[in-house]
């Protein structure tokens, strides 16, 4: 049998049909009902979904500066764990990735790492804070060639700079990924303001602060006719204003992460910082409003926002903890339970928002292909009618921050091709040298 | 029980409990009897991260009169001040062998923390976290009210106060809203809106900002203290404007209903939120409250300690 | 289960008891009773109005709650405190008499003398009690008793009490 031919045996494409998929020599060669080859490694896939391997726009990946949380080579095998092919590594690095030294670095780590491509982001400003753009333009050209830019962690908060950044990145159509948050609005915030901060005397975050930058920015991109992407929305309002950015044609784009689509701001009841995450865990309206408008695609994408700690920084007070969440290994769980379980969405859709439409809005050309023959395969398959049960010490990635540990969630992602070569396999991981 | 972490941990037949021991304990902080051997071989630490003299000494006052032995570990010049993390020094309070730790804690939820880590197996007592809780306090009010306000009956039904000044910050009122609704007090609170929080609406009172408005109508007026940190931080234009409207002074104590009472968790801020004369009056309870304090503690440290092992998991 | 005293005879000891004091203390104005709650306390004001009646005054009467002096207080779950109320003849230089319903490992007696030497010195203190059921654990004994009830120690004693339990009756339980 060659190592360079798969067989996947009784698939249910994102669509509904079943077929069999021959991958060989990392493309998908045939997709027929019935294939026999006898060369080919066989993968009984009945039952299970098969997916373009998924692509995450919000990864921290937290290499340099924080190896202790996470490398680039544990959040990728995180990654593969979780069905991905694709991530892409926030810059609020240490040191920041505000220079083609630190995104052709991290990119050269994932490419060592072999199990997934690691696409940096580049930082808007220098050091992220937001006074004087970063070399976008080097990033760019370097051999990373970023194209999605944020200050993540951080607004982009002076309107002038976030104008100057929009304006600039037209220059090799890139986009700006905002992280939305008016800073003076949220001065020392720790959750979500309302009934439970309230009661919790957690200060409070208003949703307006995320709102208002929101509203800034799609006018500001509707003005220099740019393109913007909006980081992990979670306010209601948030949607309603994307939802009428689009409808006036404004080329904006917009993620949720799969937290944001399960939990609320009661799990900070616990004072447990597992739930502590910038931005905040919102309530029932907003998760429903926010499952809305992914399904009626007002939001584009699930990214995960990713975001590994050490557990001294969770094991502490709720005000001491860092914000962020574990996600790539749940993620496609998450969504099967909020969206496809829920009935809200089919598998096609689930396919756009975790693979397709990250790749076309990152420009990763290789990554969100079709399933059709002819294709880069990236591609994961998951059986939806197993579940499992998340236990954070069997995590891939070296974190333990999972705020799903103990639930039993469905979904059991199975495989992850990339690049027609797996990285997980019968829902183990394989260390590959891909060269 | 195992722990008091939040006054929402309590039932009504708990905390009227609680009550009823510290009336029969009053007669030991009172009387003749100055210690009880009733939790002889015990070790309380009072673990005081954020600086309280009056809380600490009210907590100690109390061990040391039910014969525990007491320790006291401070913020100032310890581990904890120079970065010692809360699982480590909860983690050294075990081993040290604390049946109880009394916390004081500047961040809201760090008592729930060490009571819900597997850091330690003693019993938790919030003696005050952030702007959350602060339920010691709460019972002493309550017990303070129900000496002045409520003939016969052992709950607070009929009772009416009014809670004025930072709502917002104030774990002093958080506890009280909670307690005084559930020992069925109807409770008014009086604050600029900004010293209100969002989320205020769902509480069971109340919401007036004009302090002349209520101050004829209750029974209570329970002032709490303007934090200074909290001058500059635009909830209010300055302290002579916050005064003016939200202080209690000689011409408010004059609306004041008859036979009612004026209360303040201290330390005051005199001149302030409450005038000089106002908390040195007839209807000032203000020194009482401390005096209860230390029989409401002994009630509490009783109700937690006192008792044999409990079943595993138990709250 | 087996009723070991009926109300009939419960009043009967009780009279008895009031009798058997006041001719062991000669000087009956220099008497207090004070009951252990719950059912102790209840047992000393019937004693004291027998005893009042025979006396011609009034013998005050009080009550002494033990909780805090317990020394199996860690071997169960918390139990309220009772109200004490000590008559206004206080209790010093006094012949004052003890009332609980049960005698059985003296445990309670001895949080008892504990609880007193703290509210004040009596002259004497003696201990008066319904049913001695025996199995003693401390050197203590009653001066007087109601009824002596040879007991197991796997068997239990319940004395119900009107005021409390509707009925005046002892039961001797298998457990
Ligand atoms: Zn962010």
């Amino acid at each position: 049998m060659s190592p360079h031919r798969y067989l996947i045996k009784g698939a249910t494409m994102p669509d509904g049909r079943i077929c069999d998929l021959l991958i060989v020599a990392g493309l998908i060669q045939t997709i027929s009902a019935k294939i026999e080859d006898t060369d080919a490694i066989v993968i009984k896939a009945n039952g299970s979904v098969i997916l373009p391997g998924l692509v995450d726009l919000h990864t921290h990946l937290r290499q340099p500066g924080r190896e202790d949380a996470e490398t680039v080579l544990s959040g990728s095998r995180a990654g593969a764990k979780g069905g991905f092919t694709a991530l892409s590594a926030m810059a609020n690095t240490s040191p920041v990735a505000d220079n083609a030294g630190v995104v052709e670095q991290v990119f050269r780590l994932g490419q060592q790492a072999g199990l997934v491509d690691v696409f940096p982001i580049g930082a808007v400003t220098q050091g992220l804070e937001g006074v004087v753009l970063a070399e976008i333009g080097a990033m760019a050209d370097s051999l990373a060639r970023v194209r999605v830019f944020s200050d993540d962690g951080n607004c982009v908060f002076d309107p002038l700079v976030m104008r100057r950044g929009l304006e600039y990145i037209k220059k090799f159509d890139g986009v700006i990924a905002q992280h939305a948050q008016e800073p003076r609005l949220t001065v020392g915030s720790q959750m979500n303001e309302g009934e439970v901060s309230a009661i919790l005397g957690l200060k409070g975050w208003p949703a307006i602060a995320e709102e208002a930058i929101i509203a800034r920015d799609v006018l500001l991109v509707d003005h220099v006719k740019s393109r913007l992407h909006i980081c992990h929305v979670t306010t209601a309002g948030g949607v309603e204003i994307i939802r009428w950015a689009k409808a006036r044609g404004i080329n904006v784009t917009a993620e949720v992460t799969p937290h944001h689509l399960l939990l609320t701001d009661d799990f900070a009841r616990s004072y447990d910082p597992v739930f502590k995450v910038n931005p905040p865990l919102r309530t029932e309206k907003d998760v429903m409003a926010l499952r809305e408008g992914l399904c009626d695609g007002t939001i584009d994408i699930v990214a995960t926002d990713h975001a590994p700690h050490s557990s001294e920084s969770k094991e502490c007070e709720w005000h001491e903890a860092s914000f962020g969440m574990l996600a790539l290994e749940t993620a496609l769980s998450i969504v099967q339970k909020t969206m496809i379980d829920s009935h809200l969405m089919n598998w096609t859709q689930v396919a756009n928002c975790l693979s397709t439409a990250p790749a076309r809005i990152a420009g990763y050309g290789d990554h969100g292909q079709p399933l059709q023959v002819g294709s880069i395969a990236n591609i994961t398959i998951v059986d939806p009618h197993a579940s499992w049960s998340v236990d954070r010490d069997l995590s891939a990635s070296k974190s333990r921050n999972t705020p799903f540990h103990g639930f039993e969630l469905p979904g059991v992602v199975t495989y992850t091709f990339f690049k027609g070569v797996p990285t997980l396999f019968a829902g183990a991981l394989v260390e590959n040298d891909v060269s | 029980m195992r722990h008091l972490l939040s006054i929402s941990d309590l039932t009504k037949v708990q905390a009227l409990s609680i009550l009823d021991t510290a009336t029969e304990l009053a007669r030991v902080s009172d009387g003749a009897v100055k210690k009880l051997p009733t939790l002889r071989g015990r070790t309380i630490v009072n673990l005081f991260v954020e600086d309280s003299t009056r809380t600490r000494i009210s907590f100690e006052a109390a061990a040391k009169r039910l014969s525990a032995d007491v320790i006291n570990f401070s913020a100032k010049g310890s581990s904890l001040s120079k970065g010692e993390s809360l699982k480590d020094t909860a983690l050294t309070l075990q081993a040290m062998g604390a049946d109880a730790v009394v916390i004081r804690h500047g961040a809201s939820g760090a008592p729930q923390r060490l009571a819900d880590s597997d850091w330690m197996r003693g019993s938790v007592i919030n003696a005050g976290d952030g702007t959350h809780e602060h339920p010691s306090q709460a019972l002493l009010d309550a017990f303070t009210i129900r000496k002045h306000c409520v003939k016969g009956g052992n709950d607070l039904v009929g009772v009416r106060v009014a809670i004025v000044g930072d709502i917002l910050h104030s774990r002093v009122a958080r506890s009280n809203v909670l307690l005084l609704n559930l020992l069925g007090a109807s409770v008014t609170l009086v604050a600029p809106p900004t010293l209100l929080p969002v989320g205020v609406e769902s509480w069971p009172v109340k919401i007036s900002y004009d302090l002349d408005k209520v101050i004829g109508s209750v029974d209570v007026v329970m002032m709490l203290r303007v934090q200074q940190e909290r001058m500059n931080d635009l909830f209010f234009p300055n302290a002579r404007e916050y005064s003016r409207y939200f202080g209690l002074n000689a011409d408010r104590l004059r609306l004041m209903s008859h036979n009612s009472i004026v209360m303040h968790p201290g330390p005051m801020n005199r001149g302030l939120e409450i005038a000089a004369e106002v908390a040195d009056s007839a209807r000032s309870v203000i020194v009482e409250q401390v005096a209860n304090g230390v029989s409401v503690r002994m009630a509490i440290l009783y109700v937690l300690l006192a008792g044999g092992p409990l079943e595993a998991g138990v709250k | 289960m087996s009723i070991a005293l009926s109300a009939p005879d419960i009043s009967r000891a009780l009279k008895r008891i009031s009798h058997e004091i006041l001719e062991a203390n000669t000087s009956s104005d220099q008497i207090v009773l004070l009951g252990i709650p719950t059912r102790g306390a209840h047992l000393a004001l019937r004693i004291a109005a027998n005893m009042s009646s025979l006396a011609g005054h009034t013998i005050p009467v009080g009550m002494l709650d033990i909780t805090m002096h317990r020394d199996d207080l860690r071997m169960r779950p918390p139990r309220p405190i009772m109200p004490t109320s000590i008559p206004d003849s206080g209790i010093q230089g006094r012949d004052l008499v003890l009332i609980d319903d049960v005698l059985f490992s003296g445990r309670t007696i001895r949080a008892g003398l504990d609880a007193l030497g703290e509210i004040g010195r009596p002259h004497t203190v003696q201990l008066a009690v319904l049913i001695d059921r025996g199995h003693r654990e401390l050197p203590i004994r009653a001066d007087f008793v109601g009824k002596n009830l040879p007991t197991s120690i796997a068997q239990s004693v319940k004395v119900h009490l009107n005021e409390v339990d509707g009925i005046d009756e002892v039961l001797i339980e298998e457990s």
